[in-house]
C-alpha cells in the first residue's frame, strides 16, 4: 500500500501523499487506491497554474487588498501573560519594508529538559534578562568637590537577581576604563583617573553609567517564563538570537525571534524566508483574514532572491529592477531618468510599465504569445 | 498624447534618445537617432511613415519600440535636433502673428487652427512640434548635475584633468567601486570614490602632474567655491572638459553618452510650442503657460547679458546678470530647490517647470504614461436589481444611446447594420457614426441620414447603440482586486442608474448607498474576447486570495433560504409559483403531494446527482444526497461567500456557468420567500421576560461588585500581580476580565430568553446581518467601551470626566455601559460610546493611506512576475524567484481552499 502511494512521488506534491495516507480508510483495495491516485494527478494537473500567469499582481493584490481591513492599532495584549507585540498594518509594513529596527523585538525561548519541565525555569529566566546598573541603583549622586559618582545600590533586587558587589564591580570596572571603581557596600563611588576631570565630562558619564550590562544577554530587556502545552517556555521583550542560541539548555530548533533581519544573520539567508512567510502569515492570520500562503512565499522570495533580505521600497527590490522606466514610474523619477543618462543606459522594455507607457501589448498572461507568420514579400 | 510625452523627453540635456527597430528590417540606430533628437512618439510615427512607404499596401503593420537609450544631450545635438534659434523674448506681432525667432515660432510646432507648421508643413494636431535652442551669453550650471560636478571636481587635479588616484591603484579601487555599486547603487559609487581619494592623501598633490590642489566646496545652489574664491561656471567647464574618458568610467559615467562639460550648458534647447501651449481665455486674451513665461525670462536676460558684454559693460554687471540667467534657468529646470525662492506667477503663485510636470503622482509619468484615459466609458449611481442575471448590468437607455459598438458591414449583415442607421443617434437602437474604410467618421444626423444609407458598403463600419448582450468591463474604484473589473453583458433597462445583481456587490465591495460605478466598452474584438474568456463574472466565482467563492447569497437572500429550508411548509401551487417567479420551468422535481416542505422546494434547484455534506453556523449537519436536501437548514455558512462550500463543490462539478445560474436562482427564491412571508424587524425583537430582566440585573451587580473587590484588594495591597505585569496594569486586566465576562453572560441570558422566532434572531442566526452580539447589546447590555485594548483612562486628571471623583476605577468611570440601547444610555455612557467611536472613525481614516501606499509598493515591486513555460516563476529581467511557483504550482483561483481536496476524491471513489 504504502508503495503505492510512494510510486507516486513526483507527480503528486508530498504534502498531498500524506493526506492521502491519512484520509485513506483502513482496507481499502488496491484497485481503488490506484483510482483514487490517479484522479488525484488528474485533479492536480488541472490545478496547475498556467504559463504566463502574472502571478506577482495577484500576490501583491491579495496582500495589499486586505490591508483596508486591518487594524492599524499598534499594540495588543493577547492575553494577560504575554508580552507587547506590534500587530495588524504596522507590523506587515515593518516585515516588507525590511527594517533593521523592530518596534517590539521579541523571542520564544524553548529549552531543553529538564528546564522543559518547569525546573529552575524563573532562575533561568533571569539569567538571560539584561540587567544594567540603573536598575539595582537606587540613587545617582555627584559629589561636586571631588568629581565623584556615588551609586547607591538596591540590596534587595541584587538579592533577587543573584548579584554580589564584587560582580558588579568588576563587570564596571570592565566598561568604564576612565574611572576607579571603588566598593563601598551600600554604594560604590566613581573616581576620574583623569587628575582634572571637567564636571561636565563627569555629568556626561553620570548618564552613561546607568546603561552599564551587568548581566544577561544584551538586548533582552523583559523575561516571562510560562507554560503553553505541557511545556515551560521563556518569552522575551528584546531579541539577541545569537547568544541565546548559544545558552545552554536552550532548544535551539525551536526557538524563535520576530526580528528577521537577526534570523538572516545568524541562520542565513533561507531561515530569513521562511520568517518572513511564518511573521506575515501569523499576523494575517490573527486579524482573521484570510489569504494563502503562496502570495506570501512570493513575496518573501522576492525579498530574499537576491540573497540578502530587501525590503519592498524604493531602495530595495524596487531599485533591482532593470528598467530605468519601471523604476522611474515608481518614486523619484528625475533621480533615475538623470543616472540612467549618465551611463547611457538601455531600458530593453521587457516588464509592464514601460510597455504601458509606450502603449505596447505587457509581456505577461495573453501578451506574451506572438504569431509567427511568413511575411509574403515579392520574391 | 503626444504633446504630452514631450515633456517627459525634454528632460534637459538629459534625454532619451530611442533606437526603435523594427523587428524585420532593423533600421540602424545612428539613423534612427539623429532623426529629432528622441521622441518616441516621433520615433514611433517616422518609423511608421517609413515603413508604409516600403510596404504601402499593407496596412497593419505595427512597429515595435524594442528598446530606449538614455543618455545626455551634448551642445551639437542641441544645435542639431532644433529648427529654429530664437533670438527674441517677445511672442507674437501686432496682429497676434507668432514672431520670427520668439518663442512661439511657428518652426516650432503649431498651436493655433489654421497655421501650418514651418518645419514638417503639417497642421494643428498633426505636427508634433520641433525643439529650438538659444546661444547662451555664458555657461550656466545645470543644476540637476550639480553633486555630480563637485564630486568631479574635488576628485580630479584642477589642472591635468585626471583622477587624483595613483596610476598602480586604478584598477584595484575599480574594482571596489564595482562592488559598491552592486551592493548601493550608481550614487553610492560617486559617494565612495570621493570616500577613497579622502583616504588616498593624495588630495593635496596630484600624483600624475604634482600639482598643488585646492579644495572645492558648493555653495548652495549653484556656486562653486575654491578656497574662498569663487570658480566660474566657465572655468568649471574647461576643469570637466580635461576628464578623461578613461577617468569617467570610474565615476560611472559612459562617455559617448555623457561628458562632463555638457553638464555645464552652453546652449539651452527650447521645448517645443506643443507641449506649452498658450490658452485663448473668453476675453480673446492669451494666457501664455509656465514654461513660456520662465522661457521669455531666460532669452530677456540672456539678450541683455550679450548687449552687455559686446557693450563692454563693467564686470560686476555682467556677473548680476550672470547670476540671474542661472537663477532663471534653475528654476526652468526645477522651481522647487530648497534654497531659492521659487519663481512666481504674478498672483504669487509658484510656477509648474519641468520638474514638476514629470514628478509625482499628478506628474506626466504617474499619470499621463502609467495611467491614460479611455474614450467609450460611462458613470453613474448603481442600484440593485436582483432579477438580472449575475453577469448582467443594467444600462440605462440614456447612456446605450451614448455609448455604441463598431461593426464592420459585410455583404451579410449589411441589411442589419442600415437598420441602425436609418434609425439615426435618437431612436433606440441607432447609430451614431459611420467610419468610412479610409477613417473618415462622419456623424449620423437626421440629414445626413439618407446620404449614410446609401453612401455604406461592405468594408464601411456603423458605431451602433448598445444592446442586449453586448460587453461591457464594469468597476468600482478602489480597484484593490482584479474582481473589481469584471465583464458583464448589457442589459438595457429604463431608468437612470447602473443596475447590478446584489450577488456580486461582495467582489466590488460596493453598496447601493450612493455609490458610482464605470462601465467601459471594448471596441475591438481581440478585447472582447479576452473580456468574455478571462474577465466575465463567471471565472471570477473563486478567490484567487484563499481558494473559495467571493460570490454568494447575500442578505434577504440568505434569510429566505433559511426560513425555507428551516421548517417552511407550502401548498403545492404555493410552492409552483415560487418556483415560477425565479424562473425555473421544469417542475417535476417538486414531489407530487399537496403539501411539500421548503427543503423540497430548495431541492428543486439541485441537479439530481450532486452530494454534499456540510455544517451550518449552529453545528448541525447539511445533507444533500442525490440532489435532495435531507437535513439541515441552509444559511451564511453554505450559502455565502467566503466559507460557501456548497457553491465551491457546485461549481467543482458542474462547472462556471451552472454555477452562477444556480446561484441566481437560490438568490431569487430567498428573495421570494421572504416577498411571500414577510420580514421585518421591530422593536419588540429585543423585549425579553421579567425574570430575564432580573437575572440581567443580577450579573450586572455581581460583575460590579466582583470590580469592587478586586479595587479594595488593589488600595489594601493585598494584590498579586502578574508576571512582567506591574499592579495596576494587573488590575485593569483582571477588571476588563469581569467585565467582559459579565457582557457576554448577559448576551447569553439574551440569546436564551429573546424569542426565537422574531425576525432579527432569524438574521443573527442564519448570519444574514447582525449577531447575537448586536441583539444582545440593544436587549441588555452594551458593555466595556475598549481603547486601545485598555478601559477609557483619558480626559481629565486621574478622572474621564468631571462627575466622577478622581481615581474612581469603578467601571462606570472607566467606560462600561450597562444599559442597553432600547433602554437608552446616560449621559456619560453616551459620551464614551462616543469616544470609541471617534477612535475608530480615526483608525479607518489613517489606515486607508498608509494601506494604499504598501500595496503600491507591492504591485509595483511584484507586477513582473510571471509564470515561464517551464513552470518557474520569474521576473522581467529572467531571474528566477521561485522553482515552482507555491512550491507546488497550484494556483490558487483553481483550488479548493489552496489545495486539492482530497476527502472528496477519496469519497467520490469509493
Amino acid at each position: 500500500m504504502e508503495k503505492t502511494i510512494n510510486s507516486y512521488e513526483g507527480r503528486i506534491p508530498k504534502k498531498l501523499l500524506d493526506d492521502i495516507k491519512e484520509y485513506l480508510p483502513k482496507g481499502t483495495t488496491m484497485a481503488k487506491l490506484k483510482k483514487i491516485l490517479d484522479a488525484t494527478v488528474q485533479e492536480y494537473e488541472e490545478v496547475k497554474v498556467h504559463s504566463g500567469e502574472s502571478v506577482g499582481i495577484i500576490s501583491a493584490e491579495s496582500i495589499g487588498e486586505p490591508g483596508t481591513q486591518m487594524t492599524l492599532n499598534t499594540f495588543h495584549f493577547a492575553g494577560v501573560a504575554e508580552m507587547n507585540v506590534t500587530l495588524g498594518l504596522p507590523r506587515i509594513i515593518e516585515i516588507l519594508d525590511g527594517r533593521k529596527k523592530l518596534k517590539t523585538p521579541a523571542m520564544e525561548i524553548y529549552l531543553k529538559p529538564p528546564y522543559s519541565k518547569g525546573k529552575d525555569i524563573k532562575e533561568f529566566a533571569l539569567d538571560i534578562k539584561e540587567t544594567k546598573l540603573g536598575e539595582i541603583a537606587l540613587e545617582f549622586s555627584i559629589s561636586l568637590v571631588d568629581a565623584e559618582i556615588e551609586v547607591k545600590l538596591d540590596k534587595d533586587k541584587m538579592k533577587t537577581l543573584g548579584l554580589t558587589n564584587s560582580q558588579v564591580v568588576t563587570a564596571v570596572s570592565k566598561q568604564l576604563k576612565k574611572f576607579n571603581v571603588k566598593d563601598h557596600k551600600e554604594f560604590l563611588l566613581f573616581k576620574s583617573r583623569a587628575k582634572e576631570e571637567s564636571l561636565n565630562e563627569v555629568y556626561k558619564v553620570k548618564e552613561s553609567v546607568k546603561g552599564i550590562h551587568l548581566k544577561g544577554i544584551k538586548g533582552i530587556s523583559e523575561v516571562l517564563p510560562l507554560k503553553r502545552d505541557e511545556e515551560y517556555l521563556i518569552v522575551t521583550a528584546g531579541s539577541n538570537l545569537s547568544e541565546v542560541l548559544q545558552l545552554k539548555g536552550v532548544d535551539p530548533h525551536r526557538t524563535l525571534t520576530n526580528d528577521i533581519f537577526e534570523i538572516e544573520n545568524v541562520l542565513g539567508v533561507e531561515a530569513a524566508r521562511q520568517a518572513i512567510i511564518n511573521e506575515v502569515y501569523k499576523v494575517i492570520e490573527n486579524q482573521g483574514l484570510n489569504v494563502d500562503v503562496r502570495h506570501i512565499m512570493l513575496v518573501a522570495d522576492t525579498m530574499c532572491f537576491i540573497g540578502n533580505v530587501k525590503g519592498i521600497t524604493r531602495y530595495g527590490v524596487v531599485s533591482e529592477k532593470a528598467s530605468v522606466l519601471a523604476r522611474a514610474s515608481f518614486e523619484t523619477p528625475i533621480k533615475h531618468i538623470i543616472n540612467a543618462a549618465l551611463i547611457g543606459e538601455v531600458d530593453k522594455l521587457n516588464s509592464v510599465v514601460e510597455n504601458v507607457m509606450l502603449n505596447q501589448p505587457v509581456p505577461i498572461g495573453t501578451g506574451i504569445p506572438q504569431l509567427v507568420t511568413r511575411s509574403k514579400k515579392q520574391s | 498624447m503626444a504633446k504630452e510625452e514631450k515633456t517627459e523627453a525634454k528632460e534637459e540635456p538629459v534625454q532619451e534618445v530611442e533606437e526603435s527597430q523594427a523587428p524585420a528590417e532593423g533600421v540602424k540606430p545612428e539613423e534612427t537617432a539623429n532623426e529629432e533628437g528622441s521622441q518616441e512618439t516621433t520615433e514611433a510615427q517616422e518609423e511608421k511613415k517609413k515603413e508604409d512607404m516600403i510596404e504601402a499596401e499593407e496596412t497593419h503593420i505595427f512597429k515595435q519600440v524594442k528598446n530606449i537609450v538614455f543618455s545626455m544631450l551634448s551642445p551639437k545635438m542641441i544645435k542639431d535636433m532644433a529648427s529654429a534659434k530664437i533670438v527674441t523674448p517677445e511672442l507674437y506681432d501686432k496682429e497676434g502673428y507668432p514672431v520670427d525667432g520668439g518663442l512661439m515660432d511657428i518652426r516650432l510646432g503649431v498651436i493655433d487652427p489654421g497655421l501650418r507648421c514651418k518645419t514638417c508643413g503639417s497642421k494643428l494636431k498633426e505636427c508634433v512640434g520641433h525643439f529650438g535652442y538659444i546661444e547662451l551669453a555664458r555657461s550656466i550650471i545645470h543644476v540637476k548635475f550639480i553633486s555630480i560636478i563637485l564630486n568631479l571636481l574635488k576628485s580630479t587635479c584642477r589642472d591635468c584633468g585626471r583622477v587624483l588616484i595613483p596610476k598602480n591603484k586604478i584598477s584595484k579601487i575599480r574594482e571596489v567601486l564595482d562592488q559598491v555599486e552592486k551592493e548601493k547603487g550608481i550614487e553610492g559609487r560617486r559617494r565612495k570614490i570621493k570616500d577613497v581619494i579622502t583616504k588616498l592623501k593624495t588630495i593635496n598633490k596630484c600624483p600624475h602632474c604634482k600639482a598643488r590642489q585646492k579644495k572645492v566646496n558648493l555653495e548652495k545652489p549653484t556656486t562653486f567655491i575654491e578656497e574662498d574664491k569663487r570658480i566660474s561656471p566657465i572655468e568649471v567647464r574647461t576643469r570637466l572638459e580635461k576628464i578623461t574618458d578613461e577617468d569617467l568610467l570610474l565615476f560611472g559615467m559612459v562617455a559617448p553618452h555623457a561628458r562632463p562639460e555638457w553638464m555645464v550648458l552652453t546652449f539651452l534647447p527650447i521645448p517645443p510650442v506643443t507641449m506649452r501651449p498658450s490658452i485663448t481665455l473668453e476675453s480673446g486674451e492669451r494666457s501664455e503657460d509656465d514654461l513660456t513665461h520662465k522661457l521669455g525670462d531666460i532669452v530677456r536676460i540672456n539678450q541683455r547679458l550679450f548687449e552687455n558684454i559686446n557693450a563692454g559693460a563693467p564686470e560686476i554687471i555682467v556677473e548680476d546678470l550672470w547670476d540671474l540667467l542661472q537663477y532663471h534657468i534653475t528654476t526652468f529646470i526645477d522651481n522647487a530647490i530648497a534654497q531659492l525662492p521659487p519663481a512666481r506667477h504674478r498672483s504669487g503663485q509658484p510656477l509648474k517647470t519641468l520638474t514638476e510636470r514629470i514628478k509625482s503622482k499628478e506628474g506626466r509619468i504617474r499619470h499621463n504614461l502609467a495611467g491614460k484615459r479611455t474614450n467609450f466609458s460611462a458613470r453613474t449611481v448603481i442600484s440593485p436589481d436582483p432579477m438580472i442575471e449575475l453577469n448582467e448590468v443594467g444600462v440605462p437607455s440614456k447612456i446605450a444611446m451614448k455609448l455604441t459598438v463598431p461593426e464592420k458591414i459585410t455583404k451579410w449583415n449589411m441589411e442589419y447594420l442600415k437598420k441602425f442607421i436609418e434609425k439615426g443617434p435618437q431612436k433606440y437602437p441607432g447609430a451614431n457614426y459611420v467610419i468610412r474604410p479610409d477613417g473618415k467618421k462622419k456623424k449620423i444626423t437626421d440629414e445626413t441620414k439618407e446620404a449614410s444609407l446609401e453612401e455604406v458598403q461592405p468594408g464601411y463600419t456603423v458605431e451602433r447603440h448598445l444592446m442586449d448582450g453586448d460587453i461591457a468591463i464594469f468597476n468600482r474604484q478602489p480597484s484593490l482586486h482584479r474582481m473589481s473589473m469584471m465583464c458583464h453583458k448589457i442589459k438595457v433597462l429604463p431608468g437612470k442608474t447602473l443596475r447590478l445583481n446584489p450577488t456580486v456587490c461582495h467582489p466590488y465591495n460596493a453598496d447601493f448607498d450612493g455609490d458610482e460605478m464605470n462601465l467601459h466598452i471594448p471596441q475591438t474584438e481581440e478585447a472582447r474576447a479576452e473580456a468574455e474568456i478571462l474577465m466575465e463574472v463567471q471565472t471570477q466565482l473563486i478567490s484567487l486570495r484563499y481558494g473559495l467563492s467571493v460570490i454568494g447569497c447575500v442578505q434577504d437572500a440568505i434569510s429566505g433560504n433559511y426560513l425555507l429550508t428551516k421548517d417552511m411548509e407550502l401548498n403545492r401551487n404555493e410552492a409552483v409559483d415560487l418556483l415560477a417567479a425565479i424562473g425555473v420551468e421544469e417542475f417535476s422535481n417538486l414531489p407530487r403531494k399537496e403539501r411539500v416542505n421548503g427543503k423540497e422546494v430548495f431541492s428543486a434547484l439541485i441537479p439530481d446527482d450532486f452530494n454534499f455534506t456540510g455544517k451550518t453556523r449552529q453545528d448541525e449537519e447539511v445533507v444533500i444526497k442525490n440532489g435532495k436536501l435531507i437535513e439541515g437548514c441552509l444559511d451564511r455558512n453554505n450559502l455565502g461567500e467566503g466559507s460557501g462550500l456548497l457553491l465551491r463543490n457546485i461549481h467543482k462539478k458542474y462547472g462556471k456557468k451552472f454555477t452562477i445560474d444556480v446561484l441566481g436562482k437560490i438568490f431569487r427564491l430567498g428573495i421570494e420567500v421572504l416577498l411571500r412571508h414577510g420580514f421585518t424587524c421591530v422593536v419588540s425583537d429585543t423585549d425579553l421576560p421579567e425574570n430575564a430582566k432580573m437575572k440581567l440585573n443580577e450579573t450586572l451587580s455581581n460583575a460590579r461588585k466582583e470590580v469592587e473587590n478586586l479595587i479594595n484588594l488593589y488600595k489594601d495591597n493585598k494584590f498579586e500581580s502578574f508576571p512582567g505585569k506591574s499592579l495596576k496594569e494587573t488590575l485593569e486586566l483582571r477588571i476588563l476580565e469581569v467585565l467582559n465576562k459579565a457582557r457576554n453572560e448577559t448576551g447569553q441570558i439574551v440569546a436564551d430568553f429573546a424569542e426565537k422566532k422574531s425576525h432579527t434572531m432569524v438574521m443573527a442566526q442564519s448570519g444574514s446581518r447582525g449577531n447575537l452580539l448586536n441583539l444582545a447589546q440593544m436587549a441588555a447590555c452594551v458593555g466595556q467601551q475598549a481603547m486601545r485594548g485598555k478601559r477609557i483612562d483619558k480626559g481629565f486628571d486621574e478622572r474621564t470626566l468631571s462627575t466622577f471623583k478622581k481615581q474612581d476605577l469603578s467601571p462606570e468611570a472607566r467606560g462600561f455601559i450597562s444599559n442597553g440601547f432600547k433602554s437608552g444610555l446616560t449621559p456619560t455612557e453616551f459620551f464614551f460610546g462616543a469616544m470609541t467611536g471617534r477612535d475608530s472613525l480615526m483608525d479607518t481614516a489613517l489606515r486607508t493611506p498608509k494601506s494604499g501606499y504598501l500595496y503600491r509598493r507591492l504591485a509595483n515591486a511584484l507586477q513582473d512576475l510571471k509564470v515561464e513555460y517551464d513552470g518557474t516563476v520569474r521576473d522581467a529581467s529572467n531571474k528566477i524567484i521561485q522553482f515552482e511557483y507555491g512550491e507546488d504550482g497550484v494556483d490558487v483561483s483553481k483550488s479548493e481552499k489552496g489545495s486539492v481536496n482530497i476527502k472528496r476524491i477519496i469519497k467520490t471513489h469509493m
